[in-house]
């Protein structure tokens, strides 16, 4: 019998290409997802040593942080229009497929990835985003890397890493009606910070974990990065594997079947031992919001917003003080009383078609308030496709929200969704920080049950009791 | 990329824990197609006000701090967005050195890819550092041979840094190039390789 391994060590040791004492290890990588933004430079690097890409069929290309999300044909910011304009050439030249603008496969690139079926257990997954870690839903190990990586990857199809530190996040008990994915991941950061992830990758586990669909174990690991672990991973299991089964890049027949228990066999294994284990009881966590300027600073819908005199060193007292005074908010005040200018339903975080339909359930034919402005922006072309034959575009737009086409969005604000400075949004996307979405505007994390209550009532509510 | 084997500069303190590749460079910046030119926007939205004009409570912008080329930052410096264009703000408005108590995982590993030396020492020192920049004009040594921060009068330091970064920074080596040299063994690799 060989040692228990973890899923982490049983993926390194597939895709080692070698590996000398004391120094990193050469890792290949089994796929390459590219983007418009952090890929520009990298192309150029090869250019300018006529270098080529080494794996391009092992590559694969879109454009979501710049796009527009209203009248996708025009591009009005030249800048923006130049770097999509520079990812189509590059990938023409380098012979790297692209779903572009109007190819009926366009999104953000973690929501993609995993519905063409390109994301797959034990696969090894970069791109030069710091989300990648979303894709660990399946199994695989992913990250995010830096436009010189980039660039590595493309000529080489390997990385130089260091073996990681497994870090096992246990989370048990059964999660309430109305706590999403998206509360789990937003507690644990609160109760253990912003980095406690850093150096490590995640595995979680537990049984509140297993019970959870592919998209909510999606959303959780989306979000591991902002734990400070670069990849953040589940075992794959049956859930997983129905998932993939039909998907356009997924192995077919016989192969899928091959493939299949290859996948399942990668699970960690009972009595696999973690550098370190942190653990979380599901059935005590209540729709979390965010308050400040880190995804840290978080607190329970029915809690009330930190007071900087009772921090615990002077240290956090001076990054409460930090937080409130750019996130315009007053100390011990209920969460529920702070009043929004802004919705945002979307980004890599929460765009999938299951957070759509979540959102959509909350809306009862109500009213978006009328000092609200609120937007869906679907993951994908897939994504809205589906929504809308299913109607959820018309349950939106009668509440009074746009509905827009796919794309980064008011995540990163990179587009024209940008929220006004000093004004309020309650966001579904992953990161509160100042300026993200907007110079000077505030963020405030939410599941999408949480936003689309957040948008009818204008201000944050219990979805557990808005009936 | 530059080699960096020694460096000494004038510190620039910001005592500020968990600053973000956000802060580093807003995402406006972020869509121009080079390498070069992203100094102008490092730390935009705390160095300048809404109408662009820079801010004169920001100390970085204090004639003081002018030619600092060492940043002394506070703990995960760094986090949140794998932006490079964060490190390259960084190295084209000067800085050669960031020194925090800790930094997130993808920005350090750019630091080391584009010729900046991240430099991890204990919190106390930290403060230690911080004050004596923020109440005087004050240099400090860096040493990656001798893995050493020093100043002119008693402050002395060491620090570690794993074997293949230091070596990478220390030779300024072009790392595609090292790896090329490997090409047989990842041809070898994939032979034997599967992805579905």
């Amino acid at each position: 019998m060989t040692n228990p391994k973890t899923i982490i060590e049983k993926i390194w040791e597939k895709n080692v290409v070698f590996e000398e004492p004391g120094k990193p290890a050469l890792l290949y990588i089994d796929l390459h997802l590219v983007h418009e933004v952090t890929s520009p430079q990298a192309f150029e690097g090869l250019r300018m040593k006529n270098r080529t890409v080494r794996q391009p069929k092992l590559t694969f290309a879109t454009m979501d942080h710049n796009v527009p999300t209203v009248h996708t044909n025009i591009i009005k910011d030249e800048v923006s229009k130049l770097q999509m304009d520079t990812l189509k050439q590059n990938c023409e030249e380098f012979g790297v497929p692209l779903a572009g603008m109007g190819h009926k496969h366009q999104g953000i690139v973690h929501v993609i990835g995993p519905e063409l079926g390109l994301t797959q257990p034990g696969k090894t997954i970069v791109c030069g985003d710091s989300h990648t870690s979303t894709h660990g839903a399946f199994g695989a190990l992913a990250f995010g890397i830096g436009t010189s990586e980039v660039e590595h990857v493309l000529a080489t199809q390997t990385i130089w890493q260091a073996r990681p530190k497994t870090l096992n996040v246990k989370v048990d008990g059964q999660l309430g009606t109305g706590v999403t994915a998206k509360d789990i991941i937003l507690a644990l950061i609160a109760k253990y910070g912003v980095n406690f992830g850093t150096g490590y990758v995640i595995e979680y586990t537990g049984n509140a974990i297993r019970k959870l669909s592919m998209e909510e174990r999606m959303t959780i690991c989306n979000m591991s990065i902002e734990a400070g672990a670069r990849a953040g991973l589940v075992s794959p299991d049956q859930t997983t594997v129905d998932f993939l089964k039909g998907r356009k890049y997924a192995p077919e027949g016989t192969l899928f079947e091959q493939a299949k228990q290859e996948w399942l066999e990668l699970a960690s294994d009972q009595g696999a031992e973690y550098n370190h284990t942190v653990t979380l009881n599901a059935s005590e966590i209540a729709p979390q919001v965010t308050w400040g300027t880190n995804p840290s600073q978080c607190i329970s819908v029915n809690d009330k917003i930190p007071n900087p005199n009772t921090a615990k060193n002077a240290g956090d007292q001076q990054a409460i003080e930090q937080a409130l005074q750019y996130m315009g908010l007053e100390a011990d005040i209920p969460i529920t009383s702070v009043p929004i200018e802004h919705v945002f339903i979307g980004s890599c975080t929460n765009s999938r078609l299951r957070d759509l339909e979540q959102a959509a359930s909350v809306i009862n034919g109500r009213k978006v308030n009328e000092n609200v402005t609120a937007i869906v922006v679907p993951g994908s072309q897939t994504v809205k496709l589906q929504a809308e034959e299913k109607g959820l575009d018309k349950v939106f737009i009668e509440a009074g929200f746009e509905w827009r086409e796919p794309g980064c969005s008011m995540c990163l604000a990179m587009n024209d969704d940008i929220v006004p400075a000093g004004e309020r949004c309650a966001s579904t996307s992953n990161r509160n920080f100042e300026g993200r979405q907007g110079t000077n505007a505030r963020t405030h994390l939410v599941s999408p049950e949480m936003a689309a209550a957040a948008a009818l009532a204008g201000h944050f509510v219990d979805v557990r009791s808005f009936v | 990329m530059e080699p960096i084997k020694q460096h000494t500069g004038l510190v620039y303190p910001l005592n500020r824990t968990n600053v973000d590749t956000d802060q580093i460079i807003p995402k406006q910046f972020l869509k121009r197609i080079s390498r070069q030119g992203f100094g102008q926007y490092l730390f935009y939205n705390w160095r300048y006000d809404e109408k662009d004009n820079l801010r004169s409570d920001f100390s970085l912008n204090s004639p003081k701090y002018k030619t600092a080329s060492i940043l002394v930052g506070g703990e995960n410096f760094g986090c949140g967005s794998s932006r490079e264009h964060a490190p390259w703000a960084l190295e084209d408005f000067g800085f050669k050195v960031i020194i925090a108590p800790s930094f997130a995982d993808i920005f350090f590993n750019n630091c080391t890819k584009n010729g900046i030396l991240p430099v991890v020492l204990p919190e106390t020192e930290i403060q230690q550092l911080i004050k004596n920049a923020e109440t005087d004009t004050y240099q400090l040594t860096v040493d990656l041979e001798a893995n050493k921060v020093t100043d002119l009068t008693s402050f002395e330091a060491s620090f570690h840094l794993a074997e293949y970064p230091r070596q990478m920074l220390l030779n300024g080596w072009d790392e595609i190039s090292v790896t090329l040299t490997h090409q047989d063994k990842i041809a070898t690799f994939e032979r034997k390789h599967t992805v579905y």
